[in-house]
């Protein structure tokens, strides 16, 4: 609970930005040409000027932004919980309501920006009149903060009363229209800096989360700072960049290539699970299905990266790699991962296991990789370390990338797989009166074993009708 | 020595003076390459039709703010944490919860899902990482397996895991990100260049590279080298807080979201940002985004409450989704990309499809 003094660092003030938007909006709602239309509003026998009617907040909020109804009254609502806008009638509850019922805009004296934070001798000011205005009148929640504060700051007790009591002559003396609106300003302001319990915080801001600025010793904007930022700068500086227009003709491509996958554009078969209820759509697309979707093997022709990342995918191209001889590559290149993301206690065996299964003189599955790597790789291994590999495993990687690849895309395998690949049938949408479907339960990934290679060979793996 | 002193400063002003020139050759730099804008490019695509997106699940059960989430490999369970020191597992399917485990501090800003399904890693206020292996015995107390991983000098404002259940990344107040081994503890490797409180990170879905973003209260996105520890690029454009990173799925890009109320799209190769998302009554900040598969849809969860859905391409807002009743803390797609999750303020998490 953001409590006590705020931070004054830059992070606290950063944060109050949408305060100060807030106010932008609320000052272009006040202008006398653009803003919202201003009238007198009768309060029984008092007449206070400068009214607006929630309706024409919203109206206003949906003509200058050109949002929805929906959106302006969200908006404009949020402006009244922030106690930029009150109720004049029913000043206790901050809520925005879309007819007749007149607001006013809060005086910036009273503006959260303007006062933050409000200290506690002012709210035991206020309750302290409130109290002495009508015995009584303090609620359940104001009475119990009331004697807490009279506990904690009793040493100026008699200040808080005297104040008080000056407060309520002063206010005495005012008209009666403005001593009304004061005492809606007063208590929207409270409302907002000390909501009832149950009421959200707007103010609440999160943890007291001391800004690095704040601690001297580590971010101290340090020479070191300013010359790793050069040093950064400089090297961006030297790097290449491509043209705009290359680059965000990528996207374009990406999204065109990937819509018909989306299931948030596209849909989905048999149908997404969220909305149908039925996991079957998980069960088509398991890690281990041995019967993949149209769809899914389509997407193993968008980029390797993509091939691999499938464990179907990845199977099929590794049955591929068997047939031409080369499956060692990807073997190898499995193993380079595993000793990447690896514990770091694995990293002297892996590596030694690499060595010996892939790059060793007549090792059974010995990697072709060019001489100059081999011997950069071989000069590593003395020390090894989790990314000794990386060299040799970018060249397999590319090796695969730019010949294997292509080859396995243009192969009997893969066409064959395409051709055999399904559609699943769209599951009928259940309509009402039917029950809902009940939401079947799936095994935790933390109950299973862990899972060796991917089943390729035996039957479907469950689900629903594939066309 | 007095004139020590005068000499120290001297050269602190003119090495911060030399960063700022640098910083505005490097802005012009970038932007001789920018022959063209995003929505121009963008006017060839078909518009979004309609787009209708519901809350298909809540997940109640959290008894204070939500803070985070994560999606399991599994498409449908989830880890959310929460102020009150509650990290839950749940099947959000089902919408049951499956585990559950309260963490000697309060504010877990950070949770993730282990890439095997069967741990998962969260921490906050406590500045520390841990690890806890998903057990469904019931004799077994999580608490009691519970790993300390990665060890801060200020709070934790993020985690992830690498590609595999040993190593974790983390994201902190005090400024640094740091690579960790999760079976000793190691630190592996720290990532320093932030000059304040790290805020975000997001791995790099690249095929060879070993590369992730983060930002934070600088208002800077950085890209680090995770091999070298070296920051490879930096982005400064934001007018506060980056609250959020997240990369476009083809690598070539991410976007950010700000506490300045917008989201922005870097672009990796061009080395600049080539898209801002805002909209002049959208006032509060965007405090979580993530895309969908295809990468035409963002979707970012505000501090106003809502989520607002853009068209990554063409610039503009696709729709509004009402629902939350407080602050939208965070917001992950689902790893199919058949719903989105967010949890917010309200104790609530929503899944939306």
């Amino acid at each position: 609970m953001a409590a006590g003094p705020a931070p004054s660092g830059g992070r606290a003030r950063a944060q109050r930005l949408h305060l100060s938007k807030m106010e932008r909006v609320v000052l272009s709602m006040q202008d006398p040409d653009q803003g919202v239309r201003m009238r007198s509003q009768r309060l029984l026998i008092t007449v206070v000027p400068h009214a607006v009617t929630g309706g024409d907040v919203v109206e206003w909020l949906i003509q200058k932004f050109c949002i929805s109804q929906e959106e302006a009254l969200h908006l404009g609502t949020l402006l009244v919980q922030h106690g930029y806008i009150y109720p004049l009638r029913d000043p206790g509850i901050l809520v925005l309501r879309q007819d007749e019922t007149p607001y006013r805009f809060q005086t910036p004296y009273f503006w959260t920006s303007t006062l933050w934070p409000a200290a506690e001798l002012d709210y035991a000011i206020y309750l302290a009149k409130k109290n002495m205005r009508k015995q009584g009148s303090l609620l359940d929640h104001e009475k119990e903060r009331y004697d807490q504060l009279h506990k904690r700051i009793n040493h100026a007790w008699d200040l808080v009363l005297m104040q008080a009591r000056e407060q309520l002559r002063a206010a005495k003396q005012r008209r009666k229209g403005d001593r009304l609106v004061i005492a809606c300003q007063e208590q929207t302001f409270w409302l907002v800096n000390r909501p009832p319990p149950g009421s959200p915080n707007v103010l609440e801001q999160g943890p007291e989360l001391s800004c690095c600025a704040a601690s001297p010793v580590q971010m101290t904007k340090s020479s070191d700072f300013y010359k790793q930022e050069i040093e950064c700068c400089r090297k961006a500086l030297g790097r290449a960049r491509v043209k705009s227009s290359v680059c965000l003709e990528a996207y374009l491509q990406f999204s065109v290539q990937h819509r018909l996958h989306d299931p948030m554009l596209s849909g989905c078969l048999p149908g997404n699970p969220w909305i149908t209820d039925s996991a079957a759509y998980w069960a088509v697309n398991s890690p281990t299905a041995a019967a993949p979707t149209k769809l899914r093997v389509e997407r193993w022709a968008f980029s390797f990266q993509e091939l691999l990342e499938d464990p179907v995918g990845r199977a099929h191209f590794m049955d591929f790699l068997r047939k031409e001889f080369s499956a060692e590559n990807l073997s190898f290149w499995e193993a380079c991962e595993e000793l990447r993301y690896g514990g770091q206690a694995q990293v002297p065996a892996l590596v030694d296991a690499v060595y010996q299964q892939f790059l060793a003189p007549g090792a059974a599955h010995w990697v072709n990789i060019d001489s100059r790597t081999m011997e950069r790789t071989l000069e590593g291994l003395r020390q090894p370390h989790r990314y000794v590999l990386d060299d040799a495993q970018l060249h397999i990687y590319m090796l695969m990338k730019k010949d294997s690849y292509p080859r396995f895309l243009k192969s009997d395998l893969y066409k064959g797989l395409l051709a055999e690949a399904g559609i699943p049938l769209e599951t009928k949408r259940r309509v009402f009166p039917f029950p809902r479907k009940p939401w079947h339960a799936s095994p935790s990934p933390a109950l299973l074993p862990p899972s060796g290679e991917p089943m390729v060979a035996g039957g479907p793996d469950g689900g629903d009708s594939v066309a | 020595m007095a004139t020590d002193g005068l000499h120290e400063n001297e050269t602190l002003a003119s090495l911060k003076s030399e960063a700022e020139s640098l910083k505005g050759k490097l802005e012009e730099e970038r932007a001789k390459l920018h022959d063209v804008e995003l929505h121009q490019v963008a006017e060839r695509v078909e518009a979004l039709g309609q787009f209708v997106m519901k809350t298909r699940r809540t997940l109640k059960g959290h008894g204070n703010k939500v803070l985070c989430m994560d999606w399991c490999k599994d498409k449908r369970r989830i880890v959310s944490s929460s102020q009150d020191g509650k990290v839950i597992v749940w099947d959000s399917f089902t919408t049951n919860k499956e585990h559950a485990v309260t963490m000697p501090c309060t504010w877990v800003m950070a949770c993730a899902y282990a890439p095997s399904g069967c741990a998962i890693a969260c921490g906050g206020l406590d500045n520390k990482c841990s690890v806890y292996p998903l057990t469904f015995d019931k004799n077994e107390n999580m608490a009691a397996k519970k790993k300390s991983v990665a060890m801060h000098t200020n709070y934790l404002s993020a985690c992830s895991f690498t590609n595999s259940d040993m190593q974790i990344l983390t994201a902190s107040g005090d400024g640094t990100c740091a690579l960790w081994d999760v079976e000793s503890g190691q630190l592996l490797q720290s990532f320093h260049g932030h000059g304040a409180d790290v805020l975000c990170l997001d791995l790099a879905p690249s095929e060879t590279g070993n590369t992730f973003v983060s930002g934070g209260c600088d208002k800077k996105a950085m890209v680090w080298d995770m091999r070298s520890g070296q920051c490879v690029q930096a982005f400064e454009t934001h007018e506060s807080d980056i609250n959020s990173v997240r990369y476009y799925p083809s690598g070539d890009a991410f976007a950010s979201g700000s506490d300045d109320a917008t989201c922005r799209l870097y672009d990796l190769r061009a080395d600049r940002e080539v898209a801002i998302y805002s909209k002049e009554s959208i006032i509060f900040g965007a405090s979580s985004v993530d895309f969908s598969l295809s990468g035409r849809l963002l979707f970012a969860g505000y501090n106003d409450y809502t989520i607002n859905v853009w068209d990554v391409l063409k610039g503009a807002r696709v729709s509004i989704l009402f629902g939350h009743e407080n602050r939208v803390s965070t917001l992950r797609v689902s790893p199919d990309g058949t719903a989105f999750c967010s949890g917010s303020w309200d104790h609530t998490l929503r899944v939306w499809a």
